[in-house]
């Protein structure tokens, strides 16, 4: 048998490369590999890309026309610089359409939050004893969200008409969906002692909710309010594109009539509101839940 | 055997009632203020959003009977009496339902492809280049922060109208969301598999090779399934804005008032929404428990 750590000098590749029949006969088991294992992973990578290259076909990814269209895109980014609007006049309405969206974002994610509230608790399997109840209400809000927010958003128009109102509404119906599962989420996941000790004193359903049930959950809550905020403050600038008021609808016509210096403006201002409310709402967040139990 | 609550003289306890009711009056004054801010706030956006509660309550029957609408055909039968009336274009809708999927999967692949090398870049215990790493980190927070929509506009104008648009859309936004949280998993690693590589005078590439990818890449696929799953509700209105899928359907249907066809087209993207749901969640249930057995 070699001694496999004798000759230091030699590196332990070369060392280890130069032993392996003797490697092998010791470790059989690492030499063996796993056939079934390694069948199964080339499979699902030779699925995973064959499905891509299916993809590519039937989706008309033809080399001709991708060099082309990034040739036009890269026209479309050279005449973008410098972000403008021309006028300030034309500022002005950009910045109003703006805050119409701030406004659409805060209306639909607030009122979506406060609507959300009841069927949160509806939907938790530990206040809501009636297991039908609470899986219908599961189920409603599962397909609530399972309609996309620009859909609402259309739906809403027949109903309110063109204009940002339409917007609230597709937004608020969206987080009535969204927070109902995260609300009974956070619910199912309390801990149950705050409740137990109304209970015992006394407390009746209602009682367990308000004292123990509600305070350990309000943070968290506040928490993806905020952070929802923000996310929201994004979908609403393309909501204006169906015709639900706000910025979308301006950066869809400046798009579609080529002004491409008013786009970039008006991308430009999108991501400084982002990343204002996102400033402002990370801070509430951390005054509120505290910095160390933030995930996001 | 009786037992008494000791209870302070008088003199003594004042004060201390008194701070108590200070700090009460304090926090509900803090309260009070957050109100009266977020009411405030309420009126200006309502304002801005032009919210008008009168008109909406006067409409507000519309909206059921918009919904109950879409489930009665032209002919003003419930659309349960003729199925097959109802779902009367299946074979071109589950078709477009099929570019929809696929818009959603080639765009997620390009776009995890791109997160996964960008990944090692950005993360902060890997990354050997601090401007490479912060330029590249603000990069995906724009393709992030830009709603796809809005490069999916911008594509079509580029591309022409089609399903290319819409997966280079997705591609983008779907690296700029996967490239921070594939980044996040990287910089939770267990540090000892890299400095022990590293000891052997391995290069970068072979470090991130060995030591890091074979920890991170189940909880990669987790993620990257999960995008999925967001991707297919994107790719499902990228063609309103003609980015190709069943969006241009849809968006036509609504638009010209073909009730039942809403609905009919509406119940097969939330069916197979729900299904790509339920088969993600299971695929990513195994993935991790296999990382934990």
């Amino acid at each position: 048998m070699t001694d496999l750590s004798s000759d230091t000098p030699t590196s332990f590749a070369a060392h280890a490369r130069a032993n392996r029949r003797e490697l092998e006969r010791r470790y059989p088991l690492v030499f063996a590999g796993d056939p079934l294992g390694r069948t199964l992973t080339i499979a699902t990578v030779l699925g995973i890309a064959g499905l891509l290259v299916f993809g590519f076909w039937y989706l008309e990814f033809e080399p001709m026309k991708m060099w082309l269209g990034l040739g036009k895109l890269g026209d479309f980014v050279r005449f973008m610089i410098p972000p403008s609007t021309g006028t300030w006049s034309k500022f002005l309405i950009y910045l109003d359409a703006l805050g119409e969206t701030v406004a659409i974002a805060f209306l639909g994610t607030l009122l979506g939050a406060i609507l959300a509230a009841p069927f949160g608790f509806l939907a938790a399997r530990n206040v809501m004893a009636r297991r039908f109840v609470q899986f219908t209400t599961r189920r409603f809000l599962d397909s609530v969200r399972g309609v996309d927010e620009l859909i609402w958003a259309l739906i809403w128009i027949n109903v309110v008409g063109l204009g940002p109102f339409s917007g609230v509404l597709a937004i608020t119906v969206t987080m009535f969906g969204a927070f109902g599962k995260l609300y009974s989420e956070a619910i199912e996941a309390i801990d149950e002692k705050a409740s137990e000790g109304v209970i015992s004193t006394g407390g009746n359903a209602i009682h367990r909710i308000r004292y123990g049930i509600i305070p350990q959950v309000l943070p968290v809550i506040a928490g993806q309010v905020l952070y929802y905020f923000e996310s929201n403050t994004r979908s609403a600038t393309i909501i204006g594109i169906v015709g639900a008021g706000g910025i979308g609808l301006h950066l869809a016509e400046q798009i579609r009539t080529l002004e491409y210096q008013h786009v970039s403006a008006l991308i430009l201002m999108i991501l400084v509101a982002v990343a204002t409310i996102d400033y402002f709402s990370s801070r509430l967040r951390f005054a509120i839940i505290g910095k160390s139990q933030v995930a996001v | 055997m009786a037992s008494t609550v000791a209870r302070l003289p008088d003199a003594q306890l004042e004060p201390l009632a008194r701070a108590y009711k200070d700090a009460l009056a304090a926090k509900q004054r803090q309260i009070l203020i957050g109100i009266a801010t977020l009411v405030v706030a309420l009126f200006v956006a309502g304002y801005m959003a032009e919210v008008r509660i009168g008109e909406f309550l006067r409409h507000i029957d519309r909206f059921p009977t918009y919904i109950v609408r879409l489930f009665f055909l032209d002919t003003g039968a419930s659309v349960f009496t003729d199925i097959g009336e109802w779902f009367w274009g299946w074979k071109h809708w589950l078709k477009l339902l099929v570019e929809t999927m696929l818009i959603a999967y080639t765009g997620t692949f390009l776009g995890a492809l791109a997160a996964f090398v960008l990944s090692f870049v950005i993360s902060a215990n890997l990354s050997r280049t601090a401007w490479l790493r912060i330029s590249v980190k603000r990069f995906l927070e724009f393709c992030r922060t830009v709603p796809e929509l809005v490069f999916a506009l911008i594509f079509v104008v580029a591309f022409g109208l089609g399903p290319v648009p819409g997966v280079l859309a997705i591609a983008i936004h779907t690296m700029g969301a996967l490239g921070k949280q594939f980044s996040e998993v990287v910089e939770n690693i267990d540090m000892k598999p890299v400095e022990g590589i590293t000891a052997t005078g391995a290069t970068w590439w072979e470090t991130v090779r060995f030591a890091a990818v074979p920890q991170v890449l189940s909880n990669f696929a987790s993620y990257a399934l999960l995008r999925f799953e967001i991707n297919v509700r994107g790719a499902a209105v990228m063609g309103f804005v003609g980015a190709g899928g069943i969006g241009q359907d849809l968006i036509e249907a609504i638009r010209k008032f073909y009730n039942s066809d809403v609905s009919a087209i509406l119940i097969l993207i939330i069916v197979a929404v729900m299904l790509i749901d339920l088969g993600t969640e299971r695929l990513r249930h195994a993935l991790l428990g296999k990382e934990r057995s």
